[in-house]
């Protein structure tokens, strides 16, 4: 999969310009209207079921409003989401079982250590891998079929077991975390430990460079470009698979939690604020790793 | 004492395989990598049985084998119903769906400045969160799976056909231009084609992403069979022979399901450089 995304053909690019700026505003104003009617649609039949068994009947615009304040609607309205986003992340301590920062908190954490583990061992083995013929072909047919494997959908039954070995807390959930950012790193690190090309090597021989002056100065550098790919892919498959290991029923912290707990209760609002979280730590992490990226590549003199 | 033969098939595996790789054809690399693979699962089938680990923890693999063999019925009808209802259904869906689209709006600039950002920002959330939701409008059965499934595959193949359709040059347009192709024909006959390769490159990416999205929205209710509901109940019951034979089966499910998706590729982009060896 990683593989596939770092090749050639591949449309992954994240820039925005200000060029772009109102259509993407108008897309996300027909994204909003469309919301809104569907909104009214589907929570329109409950509320019509409601009139009849009371024997009221309703107008229009009593329809209407009564579909977009709903307790426990089947599609809640924009604002209802916007509200519960806004009453869970600024309308409680944040310490508080009911804030969404709190939340987002547990989640991030076991993200951020997956992710830092899964990065270090994926560079590891990748450097390993460039250094050692065997080590290449023993490892990398396995590493690039595991691609096509739905490992995290097995997720919540590594964390089931793992609790009742008596691992517990963070640390089940980074391993998640960790063995999904741990693919996509080592694929595209191998890559660019092997971009620099038979001149550069023979350059550096030419100048009876040592194979450590080697590694630090031609090839890691120009691996650069290729590791910021694989880590931006790495972190949002980090994220993932944390809400993802928080799944089970257990869980009673975390993103994933909230999901579970407002499936089971039928708390609408709750599902979609928790996603809104979500998508929000999403973006930030990629767009935190871009422009850590576009810093580095830039005094390095690789930018694009 | 008994880590002695461990250490031993370790390294005895290891050794061979430095040695056949120095041979480095295309023989020996199939064999290294079937040799690292056999050496894994001896070590783990030795590991557990030498230091007894409790089966709740790691089943050994000659007992998920022997789980498959016994359960070869549950196995199949978890498999008609999560990867062949589930995500094959919603996957050609969310295909054809991506496609259409972005033959639409490939004619609109403005959409498609509106639309791709907004694609790939949404190609890098968790679309897995949206599983309750959907299981709560479609329904346990396979629908709000497929369901799942289309929203999961559909951006990441808009994003990519999208920029296939940009594919062509300007001088391969000029010489269908001066044909006097009308809009059809240079589509059917240049772009299209042209785009293939970025096409393919969308549907392997998202075949995983198609059996997650099945699986993961069982765990959210499901009918009585499925590879996300057995995987829960055996979990429950600690009948973890049971669980390692679904994943097994969801493995090869997966290869398979990229496998043949690759070869249909080989097959339709057989022009195309990176399918020259």
């Amino acid at each position: 999969m990683t593989d596939a995304v770092l090749n050639a053909p591949t449309a992954r690019r994240w820039r925005l310009s200000t060029g772009n700026l109102l259509p993407i505003l108008t897309v996300l104003l027909v994204i909003v209207a469309v919301w809104y009617l569907a909104a009214m649609r589907m929570n329109a039949t409950w509320e019509r079921d409601q009139a009849v068994r009371a024997g009221v009947e309703l107008t229009l615009p009593d329809l209407i409003t009564r579909t977009l304040t709903q307790d426990r609607p089947v599609l809640p309205a924009p604002h209802q989401v916007a509200a519960g986003l806004w009453e869970g992340v600024a309308g409680q301590p944040v310490t508080s079982r009911r804030s969404l920062v709190w939340h987002a908190w547990v989640t991030l954490s076991a993200t951020l250590a997956g992710f830092a583990i899964g990065t270090g061992a994926g560079v590891l083995l990748a450097v390993g891998i460039v250094h050692s013929r065997s080590m290449d072909q023993s490892v990398m047919p396995w590493a690039v079929a595991s691609q096509t494997v739905p490992i995290l959908a097995i997720a919540p039954m590594v964390i089931v077991v793992m609790s009742s070995a008596g691992i517990t807390g963070l640390l089940p959930k980074a391993i998640i975390a960790a063995w999904l950012s741990f693919f996509p790193v080592l694929v595209g690190m191998v890559k660019g430990l092997r971009t620099p090309d038979a001149m550069q090597t023979d350059l550096m021989r030419s100048w009876s460079a040592s194979g450590s002056q080697q590694f630090w100065r031609l090839r890691l550098p120009s691996s650069l470009p290729y590791l910021f790919a694989s880590l931006k892919v790495a972190i949002a498959a980090a994220l993932v698979g944390t809400i993802v290991a928080e799944l089970p029923s257990g869980a009673t912290a975390g993103l994933g939690a909230r999901l579970l707990s407002g499936s089971y209760y039928g708390q609408t609002v709750q599902i979609w604020s928790a996603l809104f979280v979500a998508a929000i730590l999403a973006a930030t992490l990629v767009a935190i790793v871009s422009v850590i990226e576009r810093r580095t590549l830039t005094r390095m003199g690789l930018a694009r | 004492m008994s880590a002695l033969p461990i250490i031993g098939v370790w390294l005895g595996g290891w050794a061979l395989n430095i040695w056949l790789s120095r041979f480095d054809t295309q023989l020996t690399r199939t064999l290294v990598a079937v040799i690292f693979g056999a050496t894994i699962i001896a070590l783990w089938e030795m590991i557990v049985r030498a230091y007894a680990i409790p089966t709740v923890i790691l089943p050994a693999p000659s007992q998920i084998a022997a789980s498959v063999k016994a359960n070869t019925g549950i196995l199949w009808t978890d498999f008609v119903q999560t990867i062949l209802k589930g995500a094959l259904t919603g996957w050609l869906i969310g295909a054809a769906a991506a496609v259409l689209t972005a033959i639409a709006i490939d004619r609109s600039p403005f959409l498609q400045r509106g639309l791709l950002p907004i694609g790939n920002f949404v190609a890098a959330l968790p679309i897995v969160g949206i599983a309750p939701i959907l299981v709560m409008w479609f329904g346990f059965d396979w629908q709000s799976k497929a369901a799942v499934v289309v929203v999961m595959v559909f951006f990441p193949i808009l994003v990519n056909m999208v920029a296939g359709l940009k594919a062509t040059d300007a001088m391969q347009r000029d010489l269908m231009a001066s044909w006097a192709a009308p809009y059809g024909a240079s589509l059917w006959k240049l772009r299209l084609p042209a785009a293939m390769p970025f096409l393919f490159n969308g549907l392997k990416i998202t075949t995983t992403l198609a059996l997650i999205g099945a699986i993961v929205a069982e765990f959210f209710g499901s009918p009585t069979r499925g590879m996300g509901f057995r995987i829960s109940t055996a979990v429950g019951r600690l009948d973890l022979p049971l669980v390692w034979a679904e994943i097994v089966v969801a493995a090869l499910a997966g290869t398979l399901f990229y496998g043949l998706v690759a070869l249909i590729e080989k097959k339709v982009t057989f022009w195309h450089p990176s399918q020259r060896n």
